[in-house]
């Protein structure tokens, strides 16, 4: 727009709730995004339409009688758009607004947290935002079903229907550990996202201990939770060896589900084991052994 | 009477010029014919016919050192009595390290000599090597045997030769984590992964010599492993911050899960007197990270004073070398209270399978009321092998 156009429409947009309204120009009062429409216009001569909206001004040429035509590509943005038909003698204007599309084309998916521990109620949220595909909010309410689903597990799925233009919903973590996939879909449209279920502490920590040479070879059973999922690997496991007042550690991740790692051997030696706040049994390691 | 006191300034100006120059050539004498210890160290350019080195024990140790200092090795090498015992390369893997050590990258900045026997023939001489790291100096302990051959004193170096693992194959199941973050073109509803949860376990500030100093111990609750800092504000009876301090390397910055670390957090200069309350800060991050090496920390054992200590020896389960390992220690009462954290850097490589002793120091006026401890150790790997 030029800054004579702009002049013109401060001018337009000052003087219009200064004259009557004689609805000398025929608008639909919604439009949908991205589609054709047509303004009607009475009289003669030439004037100039501009369109004023969160889209952005628009000024057109026209001729007072005809119709004024508008593209598809034309107004894109959904709001409340005013129009000022000025001409050398009057200046007619109308309001009219655009609405979203209502087919779904993307959705803006929070979900929360990334990681959570099983059986966690209400644990997880969802919030979905659907768009159209000229990225404007839809606001009429839309169905959008929520899924929570893995291998290990018989999926969770609701629908919900957008309330201005967003759904939302709470879900409780499963209660075997995993990952889990989290799904928002409306119309053909699908979100993904990845939520972790970890299990809890370590639970019922048993180790053993057996002789090889000058060392003792300690190993862990499989570290599970108190709900018998498996402890992620990489939890640290301490061994801890006390012997004639010394004391041997060694702080070792779990691989494959088991900790194991090797001391030195010495009779009479005590050895114990623990993961995080959990603690496990404890060897004496014997002359005889 | 303007152009005799205008010449009266010349003259004294030419005074103090003269003056400076002869200070300066007197000043530059005096440090070439008696050069430091600390000089001889670390110049750039050995001066032999001024330093007779070789003609007393002392001497030849000093000549000795000095050569070494200014990474002379060969030349050093040269001088040795007992060079027949091992290699160039094995003296110069003792001082400089291998494996891109911290002992590689270290500076000798200097160096203490105590004759301990001295006879017409031989000699006996303990030298207190000081070197300097980034992390800080160590110094290295050596006890020398001199002895006379001619009218020459040499040095017999006590070699520490760098124990060697028989090749092999070490099978590791390797475990490492990681991290796709959310990208820049995302879009805002993409959602991110979260950092991990971490929490200070254990917080207890003391008064150390007129400053405060915070102790405590945070744990990463999570089942990733976390890169952690902490931050410590001191804050007045007003609310207004005195001072914000972070543990800096007084702290084990990568914890995988259920990991613990202490950490300490020096305020140097600010009295306790001054301070109403503390805020903690920590953070945590997530992190690409490996679960390997392992390492055990054998035969721990405090020693008690005068020299009170925490000593064991790190030994690397892995096959891979671990550049530079740092052990903290962490010291509690009998009540288990937190009494002190202080931490050692190891200045050789930790190679697979090879012990490799450490000592954490523990102030003596605290000795007392350590009742137990804990040691962790985290490495620095260069590059993978």
């Amino acid at each position: 727009m030029n800054r004579c156009s702009a002049i013109l429409l401060g001018l337009a947009v000052a003087v219009a709730p200064l004259m009557a309204q004689t609805s000398a120009v025929q608008i639909p009062k919604t439009v949908s995004a991205g589609s054709s429409f047509s303004i009607g216009t009475t009289g003669s001569g030439d004037a100039t339409l501009y369109i004023v909206g969160p889209g952005g001004a628009f000024e057109r040429k026209v001729q007072l009688g005809n119709q004024v035509e508008f593209g598809p590509s034309d107004i894109t943005t959904a709001g409340h758009y005013s129009m000022f038909v000025v001409s050398s003698s009057s200046t007619e204007s109308a309001q009219f607004d655009v609405v979203a599309s209502s087919a779904p084309a993307s959705i803006s998916f929070l979900a929360k947290p990334s990681r959570l521990p099983v059986s966690l109620h209400n644990g997880i949220s969802g919030v979905a935002y659907v768009f159209d595909i000229y990225r404007n909010l839809i606001l009429q309410p839309t169905p959008v079903t929520f899924q929570l689903s893995s291998a290990e597990h018989t999926p969770q799925s609701r629908t919900e229907t957008t309330r201005d233009g967003v759904a939302w919903i709470k879900l409780d973590s499963p209660a075997s550990a995993g990952s889990t996939q989290f799904d928002a879909a409306a119309g053909d449209v699908i979100a993904k996202r990845v939520i972790e279920e970890v299990p809890g502490e370590a639970c019922n920590l048993k180790m053993s201990a057996h002789g090889s040479g000058q060392r003792i070879v300690l190993q862990t059973e499989p570290v599970r939770d108190c709900s018998g999922n498996a402890v992620p690997d990489g939890t640290v496991v301490t061994f801890t060896e006390t012997y004639n007042g010394e004391e041997t550690t060694a702080d070792v991740p779990l691989k494959r589900g088991i900790a194991t790692t090797d001391m030195p051997l010495h009779a009479g030696a005590v050895i114990s084991v623990a993961a995080g706040v959990a603690t496990g049994n404890e060897v004496r390691w014997g002359a005889g052994q | 009477m303007t152009s005799e006191s205008n010449n009266s300034g010349s003259n004294k100006g030419t005074v103090i010029a003269l003056a400076i120059g002869a200070v300066t050539v007197l000043l530059v004498v005096i440090g070439t014919v008696w050069p430091s210890q600390s000089a001889l160290a670390n110049g750039g350019s050995y001066v032999p016919f001024l330093a007779s080195f070789s003609s007393s024990p002392e001497g030849a140790v000093n000549g000795l050192l000095g050569k070494i200092g200014r990474h002379d090795f060969a030349s050093a090498y040269d001088d040795l009595a007992n060079k027949s015992q091992f290699t160039e390369p094995d003296f110069e893997r003792d001082l400089n390290g291998t494996y891109a050590s911290l002992r590689t990258y270290a500076a000798l900045t200097g160096f203490d000599v105590y004759p301990q026997h001295s006879s017409a023939d031989d000699a006996k001489i303990r030298v207190n090597l000081h070197w300097s790291s980034v992390v800080g100096g160590f110094s290295d302990v050596r006890d020398l045997d001199v002895t006379k051959s001619g009218d020459q004193w040499r040095v017999a170096w006590p070699v520490v030769l760098e124990a060697k693992v028989p090749p092999q194959v070490i099978p590791v199941n390797y475990l490492r984590w990681d991290v796709i973050y959310r990208g820049a073109g995302d879009d805002w509803g993409s959602q991110d992964v979260e950092a991990p949860h971490v929490r200070i376990i254990d917080m207890h500030p003391i008064d150390r010599g007129g400053s405060v100093v915070v102790l405590g111990e945070i744990l990463n609750e999570d089942t990733v492993p976390a890169f952690v800092t902490v931050k410590s504000s001191l804050l007045a009876k007003n609310g207004s911050v005195i001072a914000t301090e972070d543990a800096f390397d007084k702290i084990s910055h990568l914890l995988l899960p259920k990991q613990v670390t202490p950490f300490r957090i020096d305020f140097r200069g600010v009295a306790m007197s001054q301070v109403d309350s503390i805020r903690m800060d920590p953070s945590s991050s997530l992190i690409a990270a490996s679960a390997d090496p392992v390492i055990e920390i054998e035969n721990q054992k405090l020693s008690p004073l005068p020299n009170s200590s925490l000593s064991g020896e790190l030994l690397n389960q892995s096959g891979q070398v671990a550049n530079i390992a740092h052990v903290l220690g962490t010291f509690y009462d009998k009540s288990g209270h937190l009494v002190w954290v202080s931490d050692e850097y190891t200045n050789r490589a930790l190679l697979p399978q090879i012990p490799l002793p450490f000592t954490v120091a523990l102030p003596p006026d605290l000795a007392g009321q350590v009742a137990t401890y804990r040691v962790v150790t985290s490495t620095y790997i260069s590059s993978p092998q």
